[in-house]
């Protein structure tokens, strides 16, 4: 392809080939092993729902019952496809009866695997075609009610209580925008089961409940239908849960998802082994339901120098892009992640960040790149911060990115007004409006500021590729390479629920979704 | 795990229209974002001085999420407050013009059958007012915003005299041109010296034996309908008026006259 940037294109193969050896070494791990969570959102896809009297999720119980009885390392659909077989009952009943001490799985007869997977394959085959059918309502939707134009115009609502986020987010579609996140509530990443029903106290976000995702859905499908453009609800996959949350999300027809491994690891603390695993499953439910994914790359540069620390960013881009890959994520929906960080008070900043997207988007040119705004540097003063907004939004419509999150000037002071996302929309449709086409129209000089800065960034991030390549991902966790952040590999949360595969494990809905593939 | 604490079911608050107050993100949350400067020096001290001032000014939880000095002895200040106020909406009446509202078209049709002639209207920002996006978005061909201006009408005769016009000058031209309309446009004024401006008006088309015969709008941002009644226009228009708002109220007052 033709760019603007002169790109050494040998350089970024280089760049993918480093990446299939880091992402081939990652799953090789992945596939030996199963989770909690990952089998949680068995039970879940399987149709096991509701919590018991102590508000705890019957996917919780049926899977503390694994544990304990040592049946997790053969996994839910075995365990629970048996019990249909010899019990007759559906994985719901089963789930009770667990729940109020009448059935221990540890004393049925184990049948044949063919058998017992047989049990199950309606279940599973009947889910699977609910998450197509879901994806092809989108579709269908999107046709008929039309898009925003890209970049898309995301924003957050977070006010703790789903029923006024949805009063913020009518307001947001109203006003313009295009894509509503619904921020979680700190600390429910750390959770290692997911709240159940509608939720109306949070900190700083809402609960991810699987009502409060049927609430949002059908608030924005209604407004949709209002301002005639189809509004994509946007939530978190990421911490504990993040397979249970994908397959919620694709239940209930969530649009984009943030779903990134290394995100959790460096910022919340969670296991790497765990969350590695975790991923896959959630990003093949991802993948076959048409969520757009999130990568959290912009996170690095919240720690790291954004001028110092661009090229671990692309470096991670490439790694993300292959592990989705192997997921089944098409390129279309991978929302890689970048940022615009640079300290304001660097000559030519701007040069810079212009240089760094525009090389996103050269190199990942089908991705829907995910555009953060300025957060490091914005101080309180609203009004600076409405300007370092304004040339976010220039670069992003200069770069073509995919999904910008707004900016909002009141960040570092409060979870956004309604007011102050008005104004966050206001202001980049009236950029991109303006600027619609600037793009087309420019070049880059050659060997100029822009083009050197690229090139630099790109030949720093081969040279990280390669040296994970030599001692491989975990280990470069381990050393801090990202975000300038050390994680080890036994420590953080969620270890404990990591499992090796026994004989006889198998997750019929990776097989189903990735069109037969048995891997995983 | 917790027993769903997080979990109350509760509705956010409907609203109350007896008891109005700022809306942030949550119902009667009373959010007020505000920024101003202090003649005091940048410190701790301006700092507890900003937050004392808007308790002051009625405002609970004062937070400066911003603060720097500007000059030697002066503080600017970004801060937010909850209103320990509210108002009964419900109880509010503003005077408004009432009147159907009326297309470029209906009114070129209007005048047609019910007037019966051209009719004139003449515009001027006056006093000291050098302003003339105003009076221009309203009577110039191009109008404003996609609205035509008066020029643009095809029954209507509009001359517009543009900025700086004394009193004593619009007069004798209205008294010339045969006017139906006065359009007076005040943009930027300082100390209230729009208001003797138009009183003046007022006083000098009542001595020339005319202001029954014309009908006399005022536009300008500070201008609200009620002001200009009070000061003896016909009716006022604010921000966010079009020349149909303005032609609409004269064809209706013209043709209650004729």
């Amino acid at each position: 392809m033709k760019g603007k940037l002169n790109l050494d294109w040998n350089k970024v193969e280089e760049a993918r080939n480093y990446s299939r050896k880091i992402a081939d070494a990652v799953h090789n791990f992945v596939n030996e092993h199963t989770t909690v969570s990952v089998e949680r959102a068995i039970c879940r896809l399987l149709g096991i729902d509701g919590v018991d009297e102590y508000d705890v999720p019957m996917s919780n119980v049926v899977v503390d019952h694994l544990k304990s009885a040592n049946l997790l390392s053969e996994g839910a659909a075995y365990a629970i496809g048996n019990a249909i077989l010899v019990t007759g009952l559906s994985p719901q009943r089963i789930a009770e009866e667990i729940s109020h001490g009448r059935l221990d799985l540890r004393s049925l007869g184990y049948g044949p695997e063919v058998e017992v997977f047989g049990a199950i394959d309606g279940l599973v085959e009947e889910t699977v075609e609910k998450i197509r059918l879901n994806r092809v309502k989108r579709d269908s939707l999107i046709q008929e009610l039309g898009e925003g134009k890209k970049p898309y115009l995301y924003v957050i609502v977070a006010t703790g209580n789903i029923y006024e986020d949805v009063v913020q987010a009518r307001a947001a579609a109203r006003q313009g925008a295009d894509i509503v996140a619904v921020i979680r509530s700190t600390g429910q990443s750390l959770l290692d089961y997911v709240p159940f029903g509608p939720t109306t106290e949070g900190f700083g976000g809402t609960y991810a409940t699987q009502e409060n995702f049927r609430i949002m859905r059908s608030a924005l499908d209604e407004v949709g239908e209002e301002v005639g453009r189809y509004i994509r609800l946007c939530n978190y996959c990421s911490g504990l849960c993040m397979p249970e949350i994908a397959a919620m999300g694709a239940i209930e027809r969530l649009d984009v998802m943030l779903n990134d491994a290394l995100y959790g690891i460096l910022f919340r603390d969670i296991n790497m082994k765990r969350t590695i695993i975790d991923q896959y499953f959630s990003r093949v439910i991802n993948g076959f339901a048409g969520v757009i994914i999130n990568t959290g790359e912009d996170n690095y540069l919240t720690t790291a120098d954004a001028y110092e620390e661009a090229h671990t960013v692309l470096a991670s881009q490439f790694i993300n892009e292959r592990l989705a890959l192997m997921a089944g994520i098409p390129e279309e929906q991978m929302g890689l992640g970048h940022a615009f960080e640079m300290d304001p008070s660097i000559e030519n900043g701007f040069l810079y960040e212009l240089a760094q997207a525009q090389m996103s988007r050269e190199i990942f040119p089908k991705a829907p790149l995910k555009y953060m705004p300025p957060t490091k540097f914005m101080t309180g003063n609203i009004f600076m911060g409405y300007a370092q907004d304004t040339l976010f939004n220039v670069i992003s419509i200069m770069t073509n990115q995919g999904i910008q999150l707004l900016g909002m000037l009141t960040e570092a002071i409060h979870t956004p007004f309604m007011s102050d996302r008005y104004l966050a929309i206001e202001n980049a449709r009236y950029i991109f409006n303006n600027l619609r086409n600037l793009s087309d129209e420019i070049v880059f000089k050659e060997d100029g500021i822009i083009q050197e800065r690229a090139s630099r960034v790109l030949d720093e991030a081969v040279d990280l590729l390669k040296e994970i390549q030599s001692v491989g991902l975990f280990e470069t966790l381990e050393k801090g390479t990202f975000a300038d952040i050390r994680r080890s590999l036994h420590g953080g949360k969620g270890l404990e629920g990591v499992v090796k595969k026994g004989n006889s494990y198998r997750n019929p809905f990776i097989e189903k979704m990735l069109g037969g593939s048995c891997d995983g | 795990m917790d027993k769903n604490s997080y979990k109350k079911n509760d509705l956010p608050a409907a609203v109350d229209l007896t008891r109005i107050t700022p809306y942030g993100d949550t119902m009667n949350d009373g959010k007020v974002q505000l920024s101003f400067t202090l003649p005091v020096p940048f410190g701790p001290e301006a700092d507890e001085a900003a937050r004392l001032l808007m308790r002051k000014m009625g405002l609970k939880n004062p937070q400066i999420s911003f603060s720097r000095e500007m000059t030697t002895g002066f503080t600017f200040f970004v801060a937010y407050g909850e209103s320990s106020h509210s108002v009964d909406y419900t109880s509010i009446r503003v005077p408004k013009i009432a009147m159907e509202k009326l297309s470029m078209e209906e009114i070129d049709r209007f005048i047609e059958e019910r007037i019966g002639r051209k009719v004139v209207v003449v515009g001027a920002s006056t006093g000291s007012d050098a302003h003339t996006v105003g009076i221009d978005a309203i009577m110039n061909m191009k109008g404003f915003a996609g609205h035509y201006g008066l020029e643009r009408y095809r029954n209507i005769d509009a001359h517009n005299l543009g900025s700086q016009v004394q009193n004593e000058e619009l007069v004798a031209r209205a008294i010339e041109l045969k006017a139906d309309a006065i359009l007076v446009s005040q943009t930027v004024t300082a100390k209230n010296v729009h208001l003797k401006n138009m009183t003046a008006l007022v006083e000098l088309l009542e001595a020339e034996n005319i202001r029954k015969k014309i009908v006399l709008v005022a536009g300008g941002a500070r201008i609200t309908h009620e002001l200009a009644k009070e000061l003896g226009y016909d009716a006022g228009f604010g921000p966010g008026t079009f020349a149909e708002d303005v032609a609409s109220f004269i064809v209706h007052k013209l043709e209650s006259v004729v």
